[in-house]
């Protein structure tokens, strides 16, 4: 037994760290989030061509460095704490994980080699505020040698700047479990319309996707009748924002800790008082439990994804650290605003960006109170 | 990152299982799931003589070192160990204090003489030990203790003089291991003694507490002269706060696993009530069974990555320093989650005059969790000012 990062894995987080430190300061991420597109290309070709983070689940096989979800965690945690502005969840976590669940060998190695090359995508999936089966509300209809989608996604991260769109839909007349299907396609096929949707949390972009009559032919098919696939592929994804969320609230922590360091009121750094103490000691205690779920959960999907001893927990490893994390995050963040006083009230200091992303975060793939009724069924045996 | 354990370590753990299986029968069937918190004053005979079982089958000392005569089994093993213990449901040690905590202490900062005198009789389970720390006095503040320790010349012998307080096992225990004042002008952490006394003498006098349960595990303990032979202060006079503190880096959360067995065991029974009695479908009692179920897990995977540090460096990391302040939260909403599945039934006592049940008795103890060992107000100052480097509060005087 040994829950600790490698070497190895310790050096990946580390230039993951230096890296960040200079591309995502406050400056650049309030650049970056007031832009439509809401990322820097420069900075996003930096990421892919220097640091070959994009590569870090592909497999070998097709050209990448065939690690695991423990190292990809161990860099999402630190993009969530460095608040980094880039298609990495939605391109790396989201879209490239349902390739490599869903896609034969030859769909693979055209989305890797596209990825590797810093290709982005987006995964849509839901219509509506269900991020599950019950979401899928596209449908798609066999006609002759192809496929007809009509529909239209909502919150489809990235989903305006995409160059690569990965679709789940159900056929026509299936419900629940039955008939979904995933495909992929170039974003500029006829018969997409992309909108970007202005969200409150600027620093994570969404868009609203339409489908009217789009025509697939069966190369763009990846899998049909794939429930269990789309299950994974969302547990999977879920294990990876739960670890940014974990770096966010770290970072709710380290700010307020710094500031109320140096804010003196009655004579006495603020930091001194035990009821600014005592609530920064549950900040601390809430991120460093969802920290443990977090890397416990990374080891899970590993399992998950080479048949190993864990691979039937994903399902509760990720429930339990997207509850644990959500909560940690968004309460983190709100006790950073009301530890900082007035200014952490203002547009000028930076906690208000960490709160407006932890509350997206928490309900994207499900709140707390969705997971924990998740939990609930298989703990009551239904 | 590997979460898994070795073949030899599974193969160690088959032995657990298979011995504790053959021996927890006979008069230790009764024993099963019973001597825990709040129940630690039940069947003190029956558990005096299980102690000796384990000891006879060589399940005292794992973690000491071999020298100390234990076995010197790596973490991992002793982590098995105690989470198999738990899952039988072999019952509360009435040992443990002498093993994991006296015993350690003797082995790292006693003389030869003591190791000789006071450690065989630890690993075979024939002596028992309590804990002198508290005082009226000295709660959180454990520094202000008050009792006094004077070196008699005509007796050649310590002669202790104060009161402890919260002593569990006090009147099961042979020995107790006491701090004192050894310098009467001294204050707080300086000037401090750590004494092994033994405990059937006439200067000692053990009043047992009646809890908020009803029942007494804890007790007062009175030294009036009381006498500690001169050469069993552990160290010398001044040591004593080393000493005592040393004693807390001994348990590096082994134990805690075993300790969350027996949380998942409370959990397990709360989930079965609330199936039985129809609360599994009120949509709040689900989230709460869920969150329960979800900070016990994330327990799990705390203590792993606490166990998995290099204990050499002797540092505190944070995921160890909350573990406390979250255990003890998580048991004390456990124990109230368990009244709420139960409903009124919740306030009917199994029997006349106050018999609790095994769920009631566990919610009023819990009560006890997030204050022994260091207050939940005490924990968030230690991680404010250890884990985020936040100042100490200004220091106020009281005159007197």
């Amino acid at each position: 037994m040994d829950f600790a990062f490698t070497e190895e894995q310790l050096m990946i987080r580390e230039s993951a760290i230096a890296f960040l430190q200079n591309v995502s300061d406050s400056e650049s991420i309030r650049k970056a989030m007031a832009t439509d597109q809401g990322y820097d290309e420069a900075v996003w070709a930096s990421l892919c061509q220097e640091l070959y983070l994009q590569a870090i689940t592909v497999p070998e096989d097709f050209g990448g460095l065939g690690l695991g979800f423990v190292e990809l965690v161990a860099v999402m945690e630190q993009m969530g704490q460095y608040l980094l502005c880039a298609p990495f969840f939605s391109t790396v976590c989201l879209a490239a994980t349902a390739v490599r669940l869903a896609g034969n060998d030859d769909q693979q190695a055209d989305f890797f080699a596209k990825l590797l090359e810093g290709e982005t995508s987006a995964l849509a999936f839901t219509s509506n505020t269900y991020f599950n089966s019950k979401g899928v509300e596209v449908t798609y209809k066999k006609v002759g040698d192809q496929f007809v989608l009509n529909g239209e996604y909502r919150y489809v991260v990235d989903g305006h700047t995409a160059k690569n769109l990965v679709l789940v839909a159900r056929e026509e007349g299936s419900v629940k479990h039955d008939g979904l299907a995933f495909f992929i396609v170039p974003a500029d096929t006829q018969g997409i319309t992309r909108q970007w949707l202005p969200t409150v949390d600027q620093t994570r972009k969404m868009a609203t996707i339409t489908l009217d009559n789009l025509m697939l032919d069966a190369a763009s098919l990846m899998q049909e009748n794939a429930v269990d696939v789309f299950h994974h592929v969302l547990d999977l994804a879920t294990i990876t924002l739960a670890a940014e969320q974990v770096g966010g609230a770290q970072k709710a922590l380290d700010l307020t800790v710094e500031y109320t360091k140096e804010r003196v009121q009655f004579n006495r750094p603020v930091a001194s008082f035990q009821s600014v103490k005592h609530k920064a000691a549950d900040m601390m205690t809430r991120v460093e439990a969802a920290r443990s779920g977090v890397y416990y959960a990374a080891c899970v999907a590993d399992d998950a994804l080479n048949a190993g001893p864990l691979a039937d927990e994903l399902k509760e490893a990720a429930s339990i650290v997207k509850a644990a994390a959500s909560e940690a995050y968004f309460q983190n963040a709100g006790d950073a605003i009301q530890l900082h006083g007035g200014v952490g009230f203002t547009w000028e200091y930076d906690v208000h960006m960490y709160f407006k992303r932890a509350k997206a975060s928490e309900h994207f793939l499900g709140n707390a109170a969705y997971h924990r009724e998740r939990l609930a069924k298989d703990l009551l045996g239904e | 990152m590997k979460l898994t354990f070795s073949k030899a370590d599974e193969a160690f753990r088959q032995e657990v299982v298979s011995w504790l299986d053959a021996h927890l029968v006979g008069e230790f069937e009764q024993l099963k799931f019973r001597g825990g918190p709040g129940d630690e004053h039940m069947f003190p005979e029956e558990r005096k003589r299980w102690e000796q079982t384990l000891a006879e089958g060589g399940w005292i000392g794992l973690g000491w070192p071999k020298e100390a005569g234990g076995r010197g089994c790596s973490i991992e093993q002793q982590v098995i160990f105690y989470e198999e213990y738990a899952r039988a449901g072999a019952p509360g040690r009435v040992g443990h204090i002498g093993e994991g905590l006296a015993g350690p202490t003797i082995a790292a900062f006693g003389s030869d003489e003591q190791k000789q005198k006071y450690l065989p009789g630890i690993l075979n389970g024939t002596e028992l030990w309590c804990q002198g720390y508290s005082e009226p006095s000295a709660g959180s503040d454990l520094a202000n203790v008050k009792t006094k320790a004077r070196f008699d010349e005509t007796k050649g012998k310590w002669i202790i003089n104060g009161q402890k307080v919260w002593t569990s096992l006090a009147h099961e225990s042979d020995y107790i291991f006491v701090i004192a004042r050894t310098d009467p002008d001294s204050v707080a952490h300086k000037g401090l003694g750590f004494f092994l006394m033994k405990m059937d003498q006439s200067g000692i006098d053990v009043r047992p507490i009646e809890q908020i349960t009803g029942t007494s595990e804890f007790n007062e303990v009175f030294f009036d002269e009381a006498e500690c032979e001169a050469e069993d202060i552990v160290g010398k006079p001044g040591d004593g706060w080393k000493v005592a503190m040393g004693l807390l880096g001994f348990e590096r959360g082994v134990s805690t696993l075993g300790q969350q067995m027996a949380f998942q065991n409370e959990l397990n029974d709360v989930i079965a009530a609330a199936k039985a009695n129809g609360a599994a479908n009120d949509p709040v009692i689900r989230q709460r069974i869920a969150k329960a179920h979800e900070g016990l897990k994330i327990m799990r995977y705390n203590s792993m990555r606490t166990l998995s540090h290099d204990a050499s460096d002797g540092a505190l990391h944070k995921e160890a320093l909350m573990y406390k302040l979250y255990w003890a939260t998580w048991h004390r909403d456990l124990g109230e989650l368990a009244m709420d599945v139960l409903g009124m039934e919740c306030d009917v006592l199994e029997e006349a005059p106050y018999e609790l049940t095994r769920l009631q008795s566990m919610y009023l103890f819990v009560r006890s969790d997030t204050i022994y060992g260091g207050t939940n107000q005490i924990q968030r100052n230690i991680i404010a000012e250890r884990g985020l480097g936040m100042p100490k509060e200004p220091k106020v005087t009281i005159k007197a």
